[in-house]
């Protein structure tokens, strides 16, 4: 199959579930050939998972580590963009803020666990913080980077036409960095998704992150732990998928280099 | 022309420009005296890098003069100005917006019923119609160069300002672009001032030509076209004022 040539309906799904098979194989047969008894097999790992969903567990843990997301996320996204948009904006507020910026933004969010437990204690608020945090830099930076990169010619006609420098704000330079933006947004979201699991194996005691540590701790149930991690993978995809979605809507699209 | 008549509409007088670059100072305008009636139609041609969108800008008022006034209607020019629009070479329309929003843009003061019927009407001018909720990611490059051009008539500006707009554009494109132009410039009567690297383009569609010189510009010509519309560019006439162009830019037209 050459790389010009549009794959075949039938190609785009056979492949990649050949992959899938294959990786499935090697994951069966090595649990079979070692004879381990500690590892779950593909076999166990599904039962595991039926088991999760008869208990009712699942859903709520899935549903209290979404929403700690939907949170965190959700007051990045609103506090990240117009932070973002103004130091973009302003030379001199960049110039203020950027070197801390700069030093804050390489802390793994996971280095920050402790400090929100002492601030939130162990429960929700510690994790919705650390999720902010997370999801906070990427934003900022993304917006940064999309205002200062709006073509000089889109500032130049939007001035001509008369806005004032909030209507040029909102009128060109905010669509204009928008693609750049919804790139950091899905960015964000692939980070927060991430460090929920970290945070809700240490600062909480439910949601996705406290089912896989859990499950290791009473009883080594090794197939709940697989199940779980297969379980955020899923949806952390399905998360992905979604704002991909955003991205073809078309005020946006033509900022996307494969825009078909 | 001293005294400003009823007909004129820009005077520039004594206009310089002049740029601080890694310490040293260049001269990009010197000396620019020009008066422009209203709806007269003037391009500007001359040697590449010589000034010409240096000039253009400072005219529509995104670049501030370095010595010397330009003057509108009597009035200084001191930013830019809906009542003048500047049309860029490429690029120039809002990606994230249809047609329609990009002839819009500028009209978001007037009413609803009164924007449609502007909007209407310039995507009728400029050929568009059945476009009218495209992107310009779907338009070709002619297409979005008149949408442009649209969107500067919509609100209604006295000067046009065109920098090289169909620049970009393939020669048979440009042609066509050309001859539209024209027609719109016979229907809307604005004062246009076109700045182009082509003389043919300026032989076809200007009132006068002023042509600059290389760095700093200078005009070093001002050449009115006494060839009434439509043109015929095989005439002895088009061709003896296109060598007269040629000759004054420095170009031999021998190839």
């Amino acid at each position: 199959m050459n790389s010009v040539a549009k794959p075949r309906r039938w190609e785009a799904f056979f492949w990649p579930a050949i992959a899938a098979a294959v990786l499935l194989a090697v994951w069966h047969y090595s649990v079979v050939l070692t004879g381990t008894k500690i590892f779950p097999s593909p076999t166990n790992v599904k039962t595991g998972v039926i088991e999760l969903l008869h208990k009712n567990v699942l859903w709520a843990d899935i549903g209290d580590s979404l929403r700690r997301v939907a949170v965190g996320f959700g007051a990045a996204v609103l506090v990240g963009i117009p932070v973002g948009l103004w130091l973009g904006w302003s030379a001199k507020a960049n110039q203020v803020v950027n070197p801390t910026l700069q030093i804050l933004r390489p802390i793994s969010p996971i280095a920050w666990i402790p400090v929100a437990i002492i601030f939130f204690g162990v429960g929700d608020r510690a994790a919705i913080f650390l999720i902010f945090l997370a999801s906070f830099f990427p934003i900022v930076l993304a917006c940064v980077s999309g205002v200062s990169s709006v073509s000089p010619v889109l500032r130049s006609a939007g001035c001509n036409f008369g806005l004032s420098s909030t209507q040029l704000l909102r009128r060109v330079i905010f669509p204009a960095a928008l693609p750049q933006i919804l790139v950091g947004v899905r960015v964000a979201l692939g980070i927060a998704w991430l460090v929920v699991v970290a945070a809700e194996m240490i600062a909480v005691d439910s949601g996705l992150g406290y089912l896989v540590i859990d499950s290791r701790n009473s009883g080594k149930r090794y197939d709940l732990v697989v199940a779980a991690m297969l379980m955020i993978g899923i949806i952390g995809l399905v998360l992905d998928f979604s704002v991909r979605r955003v991205e073809r809507i078309k005020s946006v699209r033509w900022g996307f280099r494969n825009a078909s | 022309m001293t005294e400003a008549g009823a007909g004129q509409k820009m005077r520039v007088e004594h206009l310089g420009m002049v740029f601080q670059r890694d310490g040293g100072a260049v001269s990009a305008l010197e000396d620019i005296n020009l008066d422009v009636s209203a709806g007269e139609f003037v391009c500007i041609v001359g040697p590449s890098g010589c000034g010409k969108s240096t000039l253009l800008n400072v005219l529509a008022g995104f670049l501030s003069s370095t010595s010397g006034s330009v003057t509108i209607d009597g009035e200084a020019v001191t930013g830019p100005d809906p009542r003048r629009i500047l049309v860029f070479q490429e690029r120039g329309v809002f990606p994230w917006l249809t047609v329609e929003g990009n002839i819009g843009f500028g009209l978001s003061k007037l009413s609803r019923a009164e924007r449609e019927a502007r909007i209407a009407h310039y995507v009728q001018t400029v050929r568009l119609q059945g476009f009218e909720k495209a992107y310009p990611a779907d338009l070709s490059g002619g297409m979005k160069q008149r949408l442009q051009v649209a969107r500067a008539l919509a609100v209604n500006p006295d000067i046009l300002y065109l920098d090289e707009p169909f620049g970009a554009l393939d020669s048979i494109t440009r042609v066509i672009m050309r001859g539209e132009l024209l027609r719109i410039w016979q229907t809307e009567r604005r004062t246009i001032l076109f700045v182009t690297h082509d003389i043919d383009e300026a032989v076809q569609l200007a009132d006068r030509v002023i042509v600059l010189s290389s760095r700093p510009a200078r005009i070093k010509e001002i050449l009115a076209i006494d060839i009434p519309h439509p043109r015929n560019i095989s005439s002895p006439r088009y061709l003896e004022l296109r060598d007269e162009l040629l000759t004054q830019i420095g170009l031999a037209y021998e190839v």
